[in-house]
């Protein structure tokens, strides 16, 4: 009883974060929906944990609880190739970025010169 | 201009003080009929100064982005101002101006010349690991281009207008991505390659990256890098 009590209310804490988050607007949309979606999927686990324990027998899975584990750990590695992703887009952008503002300074000290 | 055509020399240059001013001055002296254009890659040093007191054109990166994110900002100023050719000189003062010009006569029939280290012109040497990367590379790329290309990695390089354009708005950053990914994609676009043998000089500043270690990472790289060059569309 004690276990579906932390896990109930640190499903909740994690939501009202997010919430709170995405308040300030300081998440984006997209990932803000994932993370949402994330925290309402863990609050009825966190309840009622056993309520997973039917699919996990149908796929092969003992328990439950190591489905979730599972799904968890998967859904994490999906997040962090994502991050990378995301990352190197950023650089690309960044890159032309830099690229630009390189020209043109480039440009405007050049009309200084033919100015002077 | 040569042979009708404005030529742009592109030096990319990091943390170059030491060599640029000489390496600038050589170009213009022994070129006088071709713009020097130094990229600055976001150095600490006064690389950008001492490049335009010599008197090249200088367009400095606000912070490093490695020789491939340089050259295509080179390659982006070319487009722009409309040069017909461009060629890329190393800052170290190791690649020698004198041989630009035999490499711009070879455009007319290839669109990307490469000045080789290897074919036949001056003793530049190199052993271990790192040798085995080049002999790699050069093997699978001459079989690519279905034409002997002895020394892919070599910064001396020149292009015609069509690569310009292609540069301007794609140039891997990576490293060896420059240099061997540009080769294959432009292989792939149909286009030709040629080499031009010139002889290398030993770098005027810095030092070379040559311990046993560094050359197997380097060894790592290279295959690395040919295997998603050659998987990519």
């Amino acid at each position: 009883m004690r276990l579906t009590v932390l896990t109930a209310v640190t499903g909740l804490l994690v939501l009202v974060f997010i919430f709170e988050l995405l308040r300030r607007r300081q998440l984006r949309e997209k990932y803000a929906v994932l993370w949402l979606s994330v925290g309402i999927v863990i609050v009825p686990l966190g309840l009622f944990p056993r309520l997973l324990d039917g699919i996990a027998s149908s796929v092969g899975v003992a328990y439950g609880i190591s489905l979730v584990l599972f799904l968890g750990i998967v859904f994490l590695l999906l997040v962090c190739i994502h991050l990378s992703w995301e990352a190197s887009r950023l650089e690309e952008e960044t890159r032309t970025l830099a690229e630009e503002v390189a020209l043109i300074k480039t440009e405007m000290s050049k009309r200084e010169h033919s100015n002077d | 201009m040569i042979n009708g055509k404005r030529v742009l020399v592109i030096v990319p240059a990091w943390e170059e003080a030491e060599s640029i001013g000489d390496t600038v001055r050589e170009i213009i002296d022994v070129l006088p009929e071709v713009d020097v254009l130094v990229v600055d890659d976001g150095s600490t040093d006064r690389t950008s100064d001492i490049a335009r007191e010599a008197g090249a054109t200088v367009t400095r990166l606000p912070y490093n982005l490695g020789v491939g994110g340089a050259m295509r900002l080179g390659y982006l100023y070319a487009k722009t101002q409309g040069y017909d050719v461009a060629v890329q000189i190393d800052a170290d003062g190791q690649h020698d101006p004198r041989y630009l010009p035999k490499l711009v006569d070879r455009l007319d029939e290839s669109a990307l010349v490469i000045g080789a280290r290897f074919a036949g012109e001056g003793d530049y040497t190199v052993r271990g690991p790192r040798k085995w990367s080049m002999l790699l590379l050069s093997f699978v790329l001459s079989k690519l281009a279905k034409r002997k290309l002895t020394d892919t990695t070599s910064g001396f390089r020149a292009c015609n207008r069509d690569l310009i354009e292609l540069f301007a708005s794609w140039y891997p950053v990576e490293y060896l991505g420059d240099t061997v990914e540009t080769t294959v994609r432009v292989i792939r676009l149909g286009y030709k390659i040629e080499q031009v043998p010139v002889a290398m000089r030993p770098r005027a500043g810095g030092t070379p990256s040559q311990s046993p270690a560094r050359a197997m990472i380097y060894l790592g790289r290279a295959i690395m890098t040919l295997l998603l060059a050659l998987n990519r569309r």
